[in-house]
């Protein structure tokens, strides 16, 4: 049976990659290689971060021990929080950039046209208000993929590596921890395990249109989901959380 | 073109700006016109751009979701504003590279304030209410001025700056009626942003080169010291209202004058920022100049793949 307890991490496990991802694309903000990208990019951090504001509100509410959605992103330790590693991987360079984004926003795009759907009224506003935001990420991330991979030379070498480097982190998004068997048993959560097969068929078709390939990789990476993350997750940990730990108990 | 046709093109110009009619880009103007327009405008664009770096110094710091989304949308608006008023420049028959190019070698100049470190989150408070204060005050004559684009592009800007700068004293309201360390980082931040700001409204009258041309073409409606003197005559009571100290022992109301009197501006410091060797001016100029150099591969990429599918397009066409 489902507790409050599962349907709180489970609540975690999806709104801590839009935190996290949007802190990785905050870090972007006046650096971007033209206006036009970077005001772009500051979008979907903007979106990412309302979205979790619109989970940890809800997690706070649930939780009803007076915690609030700041208490949720700041002050938990690093094993607290349950985002995919895809997501906490830095911003070596735009090409980085764009691939972690396109891998992430075909999943957040399918889970979300499936957690529309949950028994929970909160969470399926919470996705329907998201997919807009979502649709506009994939097409823009997608976009990108296509021009850097059949663009020049150096930018399809660029992205290739990315792509190569990151492919190993797509196998976690379809993994399923305990928390997310039961909200999905209690017809609230999603199975990500059937969005698999259309995930990787639609990343293909895209990498395909974009003249890239597809990495010959058998291991894929995991841990995120426990908690267990990289060692570029403390640190940004270490920004995210400098001011509520230097400064604890205050209003800003 | 006759020397008297000139003369005459250039009286009837003059005539058009005293009836307060809109120079638009196709429309003739004098050189100079285009010239301190485009020297204007770019300055203003890039002060956009380049004050994006130290607010955004900030953004994964910000204390609470609210505030990093709030400081997020604010960083984004100057982005935008810097979009807008290049696009104003370019009308002016240069193109946004060009006006990079300046930046990036130094031929060009951006707002000083932006070499001055933000070392506290309380200096993202006082920048909005502070500089942005300032900024509108130079701003809003300027949605009158004489240049169509640039005094539309002006109407925009000053709505949202208006809203950042209400943002960043609603942060500065909440530190001063904090905790002991959130009213001492407040009033921190105002020591050293003060000055700062009040150097922001240009050098003393006597001083400034540009005032008489550019209040004849609305550039300019009122002088940098009287600009100065509205945005003391302004900021004072809201730090009193707040309990926040402006660091200038001298200030104080003259009744007779009905505006405040303040202390001697330190003028070297001002010059001393404006040649290059604020704190930040190094920091800022390479932050641009590597986001340019490092995004030249993607913007050759988007280039390369544009040409490509209209290529595809004409293909299919024949």
């Amino acid at each position: 049976m489902m507790k409050n307890e599962n349907l709180v991490h489970y609540i975690y496990g999806i709104a801590d990659n839009a935190l996290i991802l949007g802190q990785r694309l905050s870090e972007l903000c006046g650096h971007g290689p033209s206006l036009e990208t970077d005001i772009a990019l500051t979008n979907m951090a903007l979106d990412l971060l309302g979205q979790t504001r619109s989970y940890y509100q809800y997690a706070a509410a649930l939780l009803g021990d007076g915690k609030t959605e700041d208490d949720i992103a700041y002050l938990r330790i690093e094993r607290q929080y349950k985002n995919v590693l895809l997501v906490e991987q830095p911003n070596k360079h735009f090409g980085y950039v764009i691939a972690r984004q396109f891998f992430y926003d075909v999943f957040h795009l399918l889970l979300l046209q499936e957690l529309q759907n949950s028994k929970d009224e909160t969470l399926s506003a919470i996705a329907k208000k998201g997919i807009k935001e979502v649709s506009y990420h994939q097409r823009f991330s997608s976009d990108w993929i296509k021009r850097l991979g059949d663009g020049t030379e150096e930018s399809r070498k660029k992205v290739q590596e990315a792509i190569d480097d990151l492919w190993k982190f797509t196998d976690e998004l379809f993994h399923m921890t305990e928390d997310d068997k039961l909200v999905f048993e209690a017809q609230i959560g999603v199975d990500v395990t059937a969005l698999k097969q259309t995930y990787y068929q639609r990343v293909k078709e895209i990498l395909d249109e974009a003249t890239l390939s597809i990495p010959e990789i058998k291991w894929f990476q995991k841990g995120g989901k426990q908690g267990i993350h990289s060692e570029h997750m403390g640190y940004l940990l270490a920004d995210l959380q400098y001011m509520q730990r230097a400064y604890p108990n205050m209003k800003w | 073109m006759s020397e008297k046709e000139i003369k005459n093109l250039e009286e009837i110009f003059e005539q058009r700006i005293a009836r307060d009619e809109k120079i638009e880009p196709k429309d003739w103007m004098p050189e100079k016109y285009r010239k301190t327009h485009i020297r204007q405008i770019s300055q203003h664009a890039h002060s956009e751009i380049v004050g994006m770096l130290p607010e955004g110094n900030w953004i994964t710091r910000a204390p609470s979701l609210r505030r990093k989304v709030a400081l997020l949308a604010k960083v984004q608006d100057e982005a935008g504003h810097g979009l807008y008023l290049y696009s104003a420049c370019e009308t002016l028959g240069i193109s946004r590279d060009e006006l990079y190019e300046q930046l990036h070698t130094g031929k060009a100049k951006y707002s000083s304030i932006f070499n001055y470190p933000t070392i506290t989150w309380a200096d993202i408070g006082a920048i909005g209410w502070l500089v942005d204060g300032a900024a509108i005050i130079n701003q809003v004559p300027l949605c009158s001025t004489s240049y169509g684009p640039y005094a539309r592009a002006m109407i925009r800007v000053c709505k949202e700056e208006s809203f950042h700068q209400r943002q960043g004293y609603e942060i500065m309201i909440k530190l001063a009626n904090g905790s002991p360390e959130q009213k001492e980082m407040a009033q921190d931040a105002l020591n050293r942003w003060w000055w700062p700001s009040l150097m922001m409204l240009g050098p003393t009258d006597a001083e400034s080169v540009h005032t008489e041309q550019s209040m004849k073409w609305k550039l300019k409606r009122k002088t940098n010291d009287e600009l100065r003197q509205q945005f003391i005559d302004q900021t004072v009571p809201q730090a009193d209202l707040i309990g926040l100290t402006v660091p200038d022992p001298e200030l104080k109301w003259n009744e007779e004058r009905g505006h405040y009197d303040f202390g001697e501006i330190d003028w070297d410091e001002f010059w001393q920022v404006v040649k290059g060797h604020g704190p930040c001016n190094k920091e800022r100029l390479s932050a641009r100049v590597n986001a340019w150099e490092e995004g030249e591969w993607v913007r050759d990429a988007a280039m390369a793949y544009a040409k490509k599918q209209e290529d595809k397009k004409l293909k299919k066409a024949i």
